[in-house]
């Protein structure tokens, strides 16, 4: 009788390894899962951008000799007191509480020798932050946590929180395991119980509102302090041009990667639009408005290196924001505390569990030993290390492509690796001169 | 009031040489908000302009805005949004109505209204008295953080939402969801409450309770018995989250 070959064990796309263990969690648990960071599946990116340097039609800029500059000035609309910025990348705003206080202020000292700015996130503002921060952005959030008006006078912008890429129309929790006496003194809220972050602010509903609002804040702050608006990547253009409208300085805008401390993981994944869909109609609408450039558009959700500095300035971008990269400098998911880890389940770059605050890298944890992991100066010049080198690298593009400015970039440089990006984007497939959804195709 | 009614307008030096007890007077019928505001912030009860009056607000969204300072300020008229927003140490006395947001925010001091209230009185405020002579409407003392609120009339509807510390004390009656998700904030009401949000609950009134009361109806010009007040907080069961209690969002 002649034998039967068994076919290879198959697994179902649908029902993969991952989904059945995600099943079974929540058959066991009744709860959803909570996480900490951004999106973790593949959305199209800035990888899927490349830049297509100078030759016969374009003349490059000598990489070791000739200047490219870097700086910009946030809030030149309507502050008395713009920002100015050595290198075009931000420090995002993350909270004290989800973070420790060494976190916090070795993000400040890296943000400073950098020469950049740090901002501050739900739950107030720090001294070891603004100690350590040349420049330093105040989060106005819907919790209205630890906000008081010295503070407003004391940052040097503010920054109007609508939302963020990982959670567009999402709150937030932090938990009671992370509520010290500290953290919550600073929240005005007893010790070990979970803090929620409302999902909207509680005096003003709309753009109507929130142009009131930042009248508020600007007289209060004698007009002198930038106004941000910060959104979550959602309806790019609409939501640009209704900020313009409610009277931002600069609008940072965040795509679905951006992360958060602690929300549902259902949430990151399945709400919000990609950072490299965002970026066209929000310039799109700025420029429909004559404000390209005069107020300023910052960025951020997965960047990563110096090339994703560069696309995101030659799509329009004034700066960009980092907040996930930022952490990982400083040790974030560091493989040398590996074997803890995995005590915790989990491998190093994969750990997301951020809001239980047992992080061994001592950074989103208020576990005072495990804190004292984090050296803030160490940390901060890590930091400072990592931010040169993506000043670097997007020096280097642009060079290559010919600019003695950074934000000379433009969407001309770029093509696309695929059709989706070359659709996000806006800017041609490679080797074609097709951009998708342009002159009707 | 005034023994001598001094106008600072656009162009005047704010430096008056005015006795004690003088009103200067900010008019916004010729003086923009922006010298209001910024006259104020910087007035110095050192030289004796420790008291105001502003003719004319018409409506004006930010008025008397983040002051700090122990002055007194008195607003012949009704505003617009957030009046005496982020307020610390002055007193602010509107004689009107507000608009959305009053003392939104309030560090310390005191703010009273001597008409109505729009939606978010004393929102988030962390210290201070606000006092609502007339109505106030939804969601008053949102997410409060320690100040005080005194309305003498009614409140609307998701009033002391999220509120965490301070005390909330209604003469008249409260709309529904009162005190929904509550935290540690104290919610006295004399009158009805349509009904209660969630993880809030009528507790006991006990002694210490009853002299909060008593002293915030006294500051506020209330004329009512404290015995009559129930008082409504958190159940606590909403702390930490329990897939138990979701259904109770």
């Amino acid at each position: 009788m002649e034998h039967t070959h068994p076919t290879i064990p198959r697994q179902s796309w649908t029902f993969s390894n991952e989904i059945n263990s995600e099943i079974r969690r929540a058959a066991s648990s009744g709860i959803y899962d909570i996480r900490g960071g951004g999106a973790k599946r593949r959305v199209p990116h800035f990888d899927d951008l490349l830049f297509m340097g100078a030759s016969m039609s374009r003349y490059p800029l000598e990489g070791y000799r000739e200047k490219c500059e870097t700086n910009v000035t946030l809030g030149t609309r309507f502050a008395k007191t713009p920002i100015e910025l050595a290198i075009p990348i931000t420090l995002a705003g993350m909270s004290f509480g989800s973070l420790s206080g060494p976190a916090k202020e070795a993000l400040g000292r890296g943000a400073t020798l950098a020469g950049t700015s740090t901002t501050t996130g739900d739950g107030g503002m720090t001294e070891e932050e603004r100690g350590h921060s040349k420049l330093l952005v105040y989060q106005y959030l819907p919790s209205r946590y630890g906000m008081n008006p010295d503070d407003l006078r004391r940052a040097d912008a503010i920054e109007v929180v609508v939302g963020q890429g990982a959670k567009p129309g999402g709150g937030g929790m932090l938990l009671g395991q992370k509520i010290t006496e500290r953290v919550a003194g600073m929240r005005d809220l007893p010790v070990g119980i979970d803090q929620r972050s409302a999902c909207r602010h509680p005096d003003w509903t709309g753009p109507d509102d929130l142009e009131i609002k930042i009248l508020e804040l600007r007289e209060i702050t004698s007009w002198e302090k930038p106004i941000y608006i910060k959104i979550g990547g959602s309806r790019p253009y609409y939501d640009t041009a209704l900020s313009v409208k409610a009277g931002a300085d600069v609008i940072v805008l965040d795509g679905m990667q951006g992360g958060t401390a602690a929300t549902q993981d259902v949430f990151i994944e399945h709400v919000g639009t990609p950072t490299l869909a965002c970026i066209r109609p929000a310039v799109k609408a700025l420029q429909e408005l004559g404000l390209h450039r005069k107020v300023q558009l910052i960025v951020s959700g997965g960047i990563r290196t110096g090339a994703d500095v560069a696309k995101a300035l030659a799509l329009g971008a004034d700066a960009v924001s980092i907040g996930t990269a930022a952490l990982v400098a400083i040790g974030d998911n560091d493989p040398k505390w590996e074997a803890e880890y995995q005590k915790l389940g989990t491998t190093a770059g994969a750990y997301d569990d951020w809001h239980e605050g047992r992080d061994p890298a001592g950074i989103t944890t208020q576990d005072p030993e495990l804190m004292a992991r984090l050296d803030p100066v160490d940390a901060g010049r890590r930091l400072r290390n990592y931010l040169n080198v993506l000043t670097l690298e997007c020096q280097t593009l642009a060079r290559a492509c010919g600019k003695s400015h950074v934000h000379n970039l433009e969407p001309e440089d770029l093509c696309a690796l695929t059709i989706e990006a070359a659709a996000m984007a806006q800017v041609p497939l490679a080797g074609t001169n097709w951009i998708p959804g342009q002159n009707g195709f | 009031m005034a023994s001598a009614l001094k106008q600072v307008a656009a162009g005047d030096t704010v430096s008056l040489q005015a006795g004690l007890n003088d009103l200067l007077t900010l008019d916004m019928a010729v003086t923009e908000l922006r010298e209001v505001n910024a006259t104020l912030q910087t007035a110095s009860i050192e030289t004796n302009d420790d008291s105001w009056q502003i003719l004319n607000p018409r409506g004006s969204h930010a008025v008397a805005v983040g002051l700090d300072v122990p002055i007194k300020v008195i607003v012949k008229g009704s505003t617009g949004y957030y009046c005496a927003g982020m307020n610390k140490q002055a007193t602010v006395h509107v004689e009107g109505s507000v608009g959305p947001g009053v003392a939104e925010n309030m560090m310390s001091g005191m703010v009273i209204v001597d008409g109505d209230a729009s939606q978010y009185a004393g929102a988030t405020g962390h210290g201070g008295l606000l006092v609502v002579k007339g109505n106030a409407s939804s969601r008053c003392g949102i997410s409060m953080k320690g100040i005080d609120i005194v309305v003498h009339g009614n409140i609307g509807h998701m009033s002391a939402f999220m509120a965490q510390k301070g005390n909330l004390v209604v003469l008249g009656d409260a709309g529904s969801a009162l005190g929904d998700s509550i935290y540690e904030a104290r919610l006295f009401v004399h009158g009805s409450v349509k009904s209660l949000g969630a993880d809030c609950i009528e507790k006991e009134m006990r002694p210490g309770h009853l002299e909060i009361l008593s002293d915030l109806l006294v500051r506020a010009g209330a004329d009512a018995d404290p015995t009559e007040f129930k008082r409504y907080g958190s159940a606590r069961k909403l702390y930490n989250f329990n897939i138990d209690h979701a259904g109770e969002y």
